[in-house]
């Protein structure tokens, strides 16, 4: 008997403690917003929102990264407050939507063809006819004369080309796959772009890690992925010739450089692809990732995230990007995306 | 019992209320499976109708051009499950036996916690390992030099080896089915009572006789359900395969090439699918999933029927 008073005395205190600590949770009561989407911009997001609860905790986000096209159907459903993607919407997408939504670019990121070729003591040079015929398949050695040819004073080994693509349906395939179409008519008639395609040839890697996992494994592969993945691997990556003629090096500067060498011919709805950007320093394969914001939102809470989305197109959002490998957006363009921002209506 | 009586049970009371308790889910899972069929079909409609008959024809996955075809995930779930059962099954049987006819009490205890361990295992786990351990070992030292040894002239093991493929595939799922298994089968072999094994040896059959004819004869049954529920889970297993099977649909005869099972398609593509078409072929491979799952465990049902109705 003593045994159980004592048993529920300890439950009742166990009770009241969690509603107390629920109750000042209440208190506090942070306005909260959730988003869905892309997942490559994730690490940038989330050190995003813990780094804003330093300036503004009355707001908290929640970002689930699930994928750009998840993302997206979220968002038509209006189970989330908004979306994130890595490809602009299609405009079958955007008819399906209730409220309007702008595409708010937030960074930049860099596909890097990468590539496990052993004793190979200068980084591959590669022309866009040479990246092209790398992935359907027609070059099917390392020492084919054609790769030598832009690669003098290399020493290619007679090894076959093996490829690795995303077996997940991907941004970064839709960012690859879309310069692919802009260099080859005839990779955009027979293969196309976007997030899965028909590859023909080599094999699947599931994610980023996959593919990166692939390369590493298997000499002799090349492969697509985000720079970041290729860096913290340490995989090698070609040098890539630009538009301008000039072969150029992945970089975060590499695809500002891009951003601006596109910035007249930005739409204003920002669905821009940058591949394949003018410019002697651009880098040819990059590409915007977007949030997806609901151009009418309830004030209570669009007056804080619009502050928010100002924060981080700002210096202060946009200097977290390049430790992370993301590109910041070049302030021409952060000027206008403002000014975009400021569209939004609060009802 | 009451068949034999012809009467209707009658149940009273506490019994009634026992009755509801254990039928409503008995009804429920059958009423959920319905649910699904009918709700993959929904979602399958655009693809049924502009894909046809072809979608079950075609080894084709072109998301862009919007044409689709399920054979070669077709094919690739059926061949992966089944090697995995080849692998699995009769290593799983002897692991059984040892455990249950030759081993001391002690080892043989520890033995069955080891396999029991491997069943808790995530899927993740098996993939990673399988991706970044198994591949490239089975690559350098197993499937390299047998393609270059032989599969000139055996197509099923022809190169070039990837390290992912099919086979690794198979491997990495046999690992996952074996608890299932072994410790069905070690049970089966346990519930045989002694009086039948003593009997055997009094009639003068040595060790592997006696095994043969009163251990492993009466269990037939019980390992084909053991190997029927293994089959089941090597059908739709998901994860670890789509880390280790290189993901490209294709019909290859090779078991080093590189495939894509249906599970495994859907996994990699569903959260990314744009457009509707594309949604719709994907709900359509979960269909065939289903009907391939089902169609695989009724001919093993079968084949279990067979052994036990003799």
């Amino acid at each position: 008997m003593k045994n159980r008073s004592q048993a529920k005395t300890i439950l009742l205190a166990l009770f009241s403690a969690l509603f107390a600590m629920a109750a000042t949770a209440q208190g506090a009561s942070p306005i909260r917003i959730l988003g869905a989407g892309a997942t490559f911009p994730y690490p940038l997001y989330s050190k995003w929102f813990s780094v804003y609860q330093k300036v503004d905790a009355s707001i908290l986000i929640d970002y689930q990264s699930i994928g750009s096209g998840a993302g997206i159907r979220q968002l038509t459903e209006g189970s989330v407050d908004f979306g994130a993607s890595d490809a602009p919407m299609t405009d079958e997408q955007i008819s399906k939507l209730k409220i309007p939504a702008f595409h708010i670019p937030t960074v930049m990121g860099a596909v890097v063809v990468s590539y496990n070729i052993p004793g190979l003591t200068k980084d591959l040079r590669l022309t866009p006819g040479l990246v092209t015929s790398l992935f359907n398949g027609e070059i099917d050695s390392w020492n084919d004369p054609r790769l030598a040819a832009s690669n003098p004073g290399v020493a290619l080994p007679d090894l076959p080309v093996l490829v690795a693509y995303r077996s997940d349906g991907s941004g970064t395939t839709a960012i690859f796959t879309d310069y692919l179409s802009k260099i080859s008519p005839d990779w955009a008639t027979k293969v196309g772009k976007g997030t899965s395609v028909n590859w023909p040839t080599g094999q699947g890697g599931k994610g980023n890690e996959g593919v990166a996992g692939v390369i590493k494994q298997s000499e002799g592969t090349v492969g697509y992925i985000e720079l970041i993945y290729a860096e913290k691997n340490g995989l090698k990556h070609a040098a890539l010739q630009n538009k301008a003629g000039a072969f150029v090096h992945a970089s975060t500067a590499a695809v500002t450089r891009a951003a601006e060498g596109s910035i007249a011919t930005i739409p204003a709805d920002y669905r821009v692809s940058i591949t394949n950007a003018d410019g002697k320093e651009s880098y040819p394969i990059s590409g915007f990732t977007y949030l997806l914001v609901p151009s009418e939102m309830p004030k209570i809470k669009g007056a804080p995230w619009i502050k928010f989305l100002n924060w981080a197109i700002s210096a202060d959002g946009q200097k977290e990007a390049t430790p992370l490998s993301y590109a910041p957006l070049p302030p021409a363009l952060a000027r206008r995306v403002a000014k975009t921002i400021a569209e939004i209506r609060l009802k | 019992m009451n068949a034999s009586t012809g009467a209707a049970p009658e149940y009273h009371g506490p019994d009634r209320w026992f009755r509801h308790l254990v039928s409503l889910p008995a009804l429920a899972v059958p009423a959920l499976i319905l649910g699904i069929v009918a709700l993959l079909s929904h979602q399958a409609l655009p693809s049924l109708i502009s894909q046809g008959v072809g979608f079950f024809a075609r080894v084709i996955w072109d998301p862009v051009h919007k044409e689709f075809g399920v054979l070669a995930f077709v094919y690739g779930t059926l061949v992966t499950s089944l090697l995995a059962i080849l692998i699995a099954a009769p290593v799983g049987v002897a692991m059984a036996l040892f455990m249950t006819e030759l081993a001391p009490p002690r080892l043989a205890r520890m033995a069955s916690i080891i396999t029991d361990t491997l069943a808790a295992i995530p899927s993740v786990v098996y993939g990673l390992w399988g991706f970044f351990i198994l591949a490239p070992a089975l690559r350098t030292y197993f499937a390299t030099p047998v393609s270059k040894a032989v599969g000139g002239w055996i197509p099923f093991l022809k190169g070039p080896a990837y390290g992912v493929g099919f086979f690794t595939a198979a491997l990495v799922l046999s690992l996952m089915i074996l608890p299932t298994i072994t410790s069905i089968a070690r049970e089966v072999f346990k519930s045989i009572p002694r009086a039948q094994r003593e009997a055997a040896l009094a009639l003068g059959a040595t060790r592997w006789e006696m095994t043969r004819m009163s251990v492993l004869g009466p269990s037939m049954g019980g390992i084909a359900a053991a190997v029927l529920l293994a089959l089941g889970r090597a059908l739709g297993e998901t994860m670890a395969v789509t880390m280790v099977i290189g993901n490209r649909g294709q019909i290859n005869l090779s078991i080093f090439a590189p495939g894509q099972t249906m599970a495994s398609l859907i996994a990699n593509e569903y959260a990314e699918a744009a457009d509707d078409i594309h949604l719709a072929a994907l709900a359509e491979v979960g269909l065939t999933l289903f009907f391939v799952t089902f169609v695989v465990q009724s001919l093993g049902r079968a084949v279990l029927k067979r052994y036990t109705h003799k």
